[in-house]
């Protein structure tokens, strides 16, 4: 259960680029995380939503986009699809492979609101938090 | 790259990096390695050791898989060609350090509390405890727990996973995380193969290489019929190539991966 340190650090993160950007509120926030990460989305999730309280992003809905897992075979050069625990080549067969994509843990992009910018409903304290499910 | 965050942001493409929209939210594209901070830490921590010549081990495993027992054995092998220090990383006690202690060993104990790993920050302050002019082998023996520990990097220069044959040999493919981040495996108590009907290591060697790891898959065992010359002279020779580079390299210090936005 190291989701909670990973999601102290997303916070963290997510804090820095408001800061940055002078921003009031953060609504939502979008990671990338690869089945090899070593992180459950679903623990992540539950985790944010109760890390996000006090901060920026305490209203932020997270949006979490799971990748497949890639490998590259150093025997044929080839290119193809593997699962967790099997990361064999799918052409040839051969188990010496690098993987190309499936460990990512990545902040892939803030959405925020400056109070310039923020219309009457959606200012802080009037915007509902809301806890959405939204895994893709 | 970003002073305030360290994101990959500058004044040259935040135009293109932030996309204000018509409902007043500003979407501002960062592509950061959550585990950036750790890693950078973990940096400065190989760097730190470096400097003193000093080549490190990070030893991961289930509990119980024979860490301490295998430590204990190789300080009774080593310890007169080697100088060995040892970070020992529980969630409470100092009994493994007072262990390795009794072998006449420095041993700094990091009792995590709760938290099921050891991670960068945990480890500099550790090596601040450690004399490393007197140390040239440093063993980090992590948390048992073959979960979190794979995601976090410490500063090490190898990684070395036990899988005791009293465990399934389908370990690897049921914690792929934790196996694909092993430089070496370790069959550990071995000297109980032949009671373990159930293990088959053949079984768990092909477990590793369907993790397309070619990595070497050592038998040892530091009870009873000592076997510990295979993982020895895999750690003699990998500990002499660390030494052979730093005499030619020079760590430099770095910030973490400049990563561009997908634009």
């Amino acid at each position: 259960m190291h989701e909670l340190a990973v999601c102290q650090a997303l916070l963290d993160h997510v804090q820095a680029v408001a800061n940055a950007q002078a921003a009031d509120q953060v609504t939502r926030v979008q990671i990338r995380i690869g089945p090899l990460s070593g992180v459950v989305p679903e623990l992540l999730e539950r985790a944010f939503y109760l890390a996000r309280a006090g901060g920026p992003a305490a209203c932020a809905s997270l949006v979490m986009k799971t990748t497949g897992i890639r490998v590259r075979c150093r025997s044929c050069g080839r290119e193809s699809a593997a699962t967790p625990a099997r990361l064999v080549c799918d052409v040839c067969g051969d188990y010496r492979t690098d993987l190309v994509e499936g460990d990512q843990l990545i902040l892939e992009r803030v959405e925020l609101l400056r109070s310039s910018q923020m219309p009457e409903a959606t200012s802080p304290g009037v915007q509902a938090c809301v806890k959405p499910a939204d895994v893709t | 790259m970003c002073e305030t965050c360290g994101c990959n942001l500058t004044s040259g493409n935040m135009h293109i990096a932030q996309q204000p929209r018509s409902d007043g939210v500003t979407a501002v594209n960062v592509l950061k390695n959550l585990m950036s901070e750790n890693d950078t830490q973990a940096a400065h921590n190989r760097e730190h050791l470096e400097r003193h010549n000093v080549f490190a081990v990070n030893l991961m495993s289930s509990p119980g898989a024979g860490k301490t027992a295998l430590l204990e054995a190789s300080i009774e092998r080593l310890g007169r060609e080697l100088r060995i220090g040892v970070i020992e990383g529980d969630l409470e006690t100092e009994n493994d350090a007072a262990r390795i202690r009794r072998h006449g060993i420095p041993a700094v104990q990091i009792t995590t509390g709760s938290a099921c790993h050891l991670d960068a920050h945990l480890i500099h302050k550790a090596l601040h405890a450690l004399d490393l002019d007197a140390i040239d082998l440093l063993f980090i023996e992590n948390v048992g727990n073959l979960v979190c520990p794979a995601g976090f990097d410490l500063g090490q220069h190898r990684n070395v996973v036990l899988l005791s044959v009293t465990e399934g040999d389908d370990k690897p493919a049921k914690y792929p995380v934790m196996f694909r981040a092993a430089d070496l495996v370790l069959l550990s108590k071995c000297d109980l193969l032949g009671a373990m009907e159930d293990f088959d290591h053949t079984a768990a060697e092909a477990a590793v290489r369907a993790l397309g790891r070619e990595v070497p898959v050592i038998h040892t065992s530091a009870r009873r019929e000592l076997q510990l010359d295979g993982w020895l002279s895999w750690l003699r020779e990998a500990c002499a190539a660390q030494r052979e580079s730093l005499r030619h390299y020079r760590p430099v210090t770095d910030g973490p991966a400049l990563m561009f936005p997908q634009l």
